[in-house]
């Protein structure tokens, strides 16, 4: 199989953007997404992520997720400088719809309103949404 | 053009796979190719051959064997993803193969366009 996807555009770069939907626990989507994310990076692709709907959630500073025995990723957020993934993109409306602030993030991130982010998913080549 | 898909979604439980495969037959039956189907999260159960559904239900994992076969579909299944669902080579069905996230991401960068099934 590996003829058929011919390895001659292996020094493409493609704009792939994770879309992230869901909040951090209560089910592995957000785990699973980063870890891809991570990949993708090492693949030197140009690589943002999106957090919407209870996506935002994953980015809230201060998570203690030991009561419920899971492990808190949101650390590796911040590790994500270290691979070059600099651009993460939060919705307004979903931050605003669950009473939460950009100061309560645990990263620096661009805020951007639901039109917006909907116009930087149309620029992007490679669209993953957990 | 060329597709690739990813399948986050276990059979049976959700539909994801059912579609991401009538996806695939689409797509093949219109003169397109789909190089490889990428199955991640819950979707690496699409790969354990020890199922046995209902004689009138569907065979969702011999489905996608006789469509690997068929049109020589790369199968491949999540390393990290299997491993922790207990998914393993001795349980693999035929087509399926196992392999990194790289494979995933070879695909996005490869194919004109990468189609997500999950929930």
């Amino acid at each position: 199989m590996s003829e058929a996807m011919d390895l001659e555009q292996e020094g493409d770069i493609k704009r792939f953007m994770f879309v992230n939907r869901k909040a951090p626990h209560g089910s592995i989507y957000a785990l699973e997404a980063l870890e891809v994310v991570l990949i993708a990076a090492a693949f030197d692709q140009d690589v943002s992520l999106a957090f919407l709907d209870d996506g935002v959630f994953q980015l809230r500073q201060d998570q203690n997720a030991k009561a419920i025995d899971m492990k808190n990723f949101a650390p590796t957020f911040r590790a994500l400088e270290d691979y070059d993934v600099e651009k993460l993109y939060v919705e307004r409306e979903s931050l605003a719809e669950r009473g939460l602030t950009e100061d309560e993030l645990i990263v620096p991130v661009e805020v951007v309103d639901r039109a917006r982010m909907g116009a930087l998913m149309a620029e992007q080549d490679v669209v993953l949404s957990f | 053009m060329q597709f690739g898909i990813l399948v986050n979604e276990g059979p049976y439980q959700h539909q994801a796979s059912d579609s991401a495969y009538q996806f695939a037959v689409a797509a093949l039956e219109q003169g397109h190719e789909v190089p490889r189907v990428f199955f991640y999260m819950d979707g690496v159960h699409n790969a354990n051959r020890l199922q046995e559904p209902q004689q009138d239900d569907r065979n969702i994992v011999r489905r996608w064997s006789e469509l690997a076969e068929r049109h020589q579909v790369d199968l491949v299944v999540c390393v990290a993803a299997a491993l922790r669902r207990g998914l393993k080579d001795e349980i693999l069905a035929p087509g399926f193969r196992i392999s990194g996230l790289g494979q995933l991401v070879e695909v996005g960068i490869q194919a004109d366009r990468l189609v997500t099934f999950g929930d």
